[in-house]
């Protein structure tokens, strides 16, 4: 183990050495069956309760291609601006580990389904283009448990224990040529460009993208040179799932690999295990060890060759680009920038054009998911869409309020009662008995009351001066558990110290 | 001299969990053998101007289609595991120590 010392500070790190990146990004297809059988992908099913021979790699039992997965991956190619193959094949990684039972992964090698592409994506205000060296066709992994050693890890692991219902899932494998961008924005980026593929894939339809189900999962590779020197070692950072973590996993290596070679020493070329509770990567297993798949063309599968028939009507499936669609709702709702930047690093575009189509403001949509629905989100460590609120949900407070059932501080608690698994708006409304006060028996109550405490106050409001008016109004919320309507309040007080 | 003696195919038959009697060995190592032989004679003429193959049959595109099929009853899959817990198959430690 190396000792820990002071990392430079992310500026100190860059105003010496260059980051170069490279992003490979695995996306777990929304196939209903897997890659090469017909076993169901569901999430969540009894451990090996969704396998068969083939995902078993029994002998005798012989793989076919889904279609579906192909059309996906052609697609993705295509949204990514990449040149679609004419001919390729199907390719065995052969390595000795347990998550695949066949002792390989079938995989694509040097004939992938897409290559050549590009992909824009905006940091801080100024645009990049990513090139894409690749999108192959591969198949998930088993899941592995690790028995008798601390937390789980494999270090110190008595024995494992694998469920297979994952492996054999289509996966696409996304992989960019080095990035060069100015230092400063290379974090940036990084997310920037996870984010950007991440909508991409959703808009596409072929996955639910989600990163804390590991449905999209980024390595990233980083390393450092001197401006002018050739490229350096790098490391291949994985576990890093979330799009806040894709910006500080590189942060994190930048600065450490800074520290290592301005102290002198070389950078090995391994892989890295990010950790997300501490900020830091650890290292794992020496690259150049485990690079000899002894890679071979699949016998059991025939080569694909998408005709150029094919790949055209795929071509008119397409979705309209996801940087296209920003500026078209961004102009329909009316946002700044800065606003529209905000709903799109929120992750929360679909859900505000979701909530609008349901019926509510642009404004009201976007004051919910990235207040109080963020802010539960965020508590709860899961995404806005699994907060435990709908689109229609939300557009229905909107409609309360404006319709002067709720005010602000009611609908909040609504919301909030929703997030708490309490049931839709209506039926928290009424459980809760969030009602706005403003029949003028009730509220003319609570004003008298107000008035005959504060007689001073009520003094200077007979004596013109307004603005001690919200002094009685903060009074009357108090006794109303801020229910009252505030409006109507302010009438009822001045009818009775100004007539 | 047999290019595959009978000790190898021995280990393969253990790599592949398979378990073969001591007869069914010596007629599997005597077939793997003589299928051996015939394969080297490939290399033979072999030459620069023959491209390599992958796949006997000139096919592409064999695909199907996107629709679920029954899977292997749980019980049956685990009971072709060496050893199983709690539904999964269990496999020895798999790296040591840190280190």
């Amino acid at each position: 183990m190396t000792v820990t010392t002071a990392l430079p500070s992310f500026d100190e790190a860059i105003a010496t050495y260059e980051p170069v990146m490279g992003m490979e990004v695995h996306v777990e297809l929304g196939t209903a069956t897997k890659m090469f059988c017909g076993c169901s992908t569901e999430f969540g099913g009894e451990p090996n309760s969704q396998v068969c021979p083939v995902c078993l790699g029994l002998p005798g039992s012989l793989p076919v291609v889904n279609r579906t997965a192909v059309e996906s991956a052609i697609r993705i190619g295509l949204a990514l601006n990449c040149s679609i193959a004419e001919w390729c094949r199907f390719a065995r990684k052969n390595y000795f580990y347990p998550d695949m039972p066949k002792n390989f992964q079938t995989s694509q090698y040097d004939e992938p389904i897409a290559f050549d592409g590009w992909l824009d994506v905006t940091a801080d205000g100024e645009t990049y283009r990513i090139e894409i060296e690749r999108a192959h066709m591969e198949e998930d992994t088993g899941k592995s448990l690790h028995v008798g050693g601390a937390t789980g890890r494999i270090h110190g692991a008595s024995h494992s224990l694998l469920d297979y219902n994952r492996s054999g899932i289509p996966l696409i494998e996304i992989v960019t040529k080095p990035i060069y961008v100015p230092r400063e924005v290379a974090p940036a980026v990084a997310k920037a460009y996870v984010t950007e593929l991440r909508e991409l894939i959703r808009a596409l339809g072929v996955s639910e993208a989600r990163m804390e189900l590991g449905q999209l999962r980024c390595d990233a590779n980083v390393s450092l040179r001197l401006p002018g020197d050739p490229l350096g070692t790098r490391t291949e950072t994985k576990n890093v799932n979330s799009l806040r973590s894709v910006e500080r996993a590189v942060t994190h290596e930048i600065r450490r690999q800074a520290a290592v070679l301005s102290s002198g020493g070389t950078i090995i070329q391994e892989t890295r295990h990010w950790h997300e509770d501490t900020g830091e990567t650890t290292a794992g297993r020496v690259k150049e060890e485990a690079e000899d798949y002894r890679y071979f063309p699949e016998p059991d599968l025939v080569p694909m060759a998408p005709s150029r028939e094919w790949v055209d009507g795929l071509r008119g499936t397409l979705p309209e680009p996801p940087a296209a669609r920003r500026a078209r709702l961004q102009a329909d709702w009316g946002f700044t920038d800065l606003e529209m930047r905000d709903v799109v690093n929120a992750g929360a575009v679909a859900l505000v054009a979701a909530t609008v189509d349901a019926g509510a403001s642009a404004g009201g949509a976007k004051k919910w998911w990235l207040g109080e629905v963020a802010r539960v989100a965020n508590e709860r460590g899961v995404a806005l869409e699994d907060a435990g609120i709908s689109a229609a949900d939300v557009a229905r407070v909107e409609e309360l309020i404006a319709a002067g059932s709720l005010n602000d501080k009611l609908a909040r608690q609504v919301v909030e009662g929703v997030l708490a698994g309490e049931g839709t708006p209506d039926e928290v409304v009424a459980a809760r008995g969030l009602v706005l006060v403003n029949d003028d028996a009730a509220l003319g109550a609570a004003v008298d009351d107000a008035i005959a405490a504060q007689p001073d106050v009520a003094e200077k409001i007979r004596g013109g001066n307004l603005g001690a008016v919200g002094a009685l109004i903060g009074a009357i919320m108090k006794t109303t558990k801020g229910q009252a309507d505030a409006k109507r309040a302010r009438e009822l007080i001045l009818e009775r110290l100004q007539s | 001299m047999p290019s595959i003696s009978r000790e190898e195919v021995a280990h393969l038959a253990h790599l592949a969990r398979l378990d073969l009697a001591p007869d069914e060995l010596d007629h599997l190592a005597g077939q793997l053998d003589q299928i051996l032989g015939a394969v080297a004679q490939v290399t033979e003429v072999a030459a620069d101007d023959i491209p390599p193959t992958s796949h006997a049959l000139p096919l592409t595109n064999v695909f199907r289609a996107d629709e679920p099929r029954p899977c292997l009853p749980a019980e049956a899959v685990l009971a072709a595991a060496p050893a199983a817990e709690d539904g999964r198959f269990r496999v020895p430690q798999i790296l040591g120590e840190e280190g």
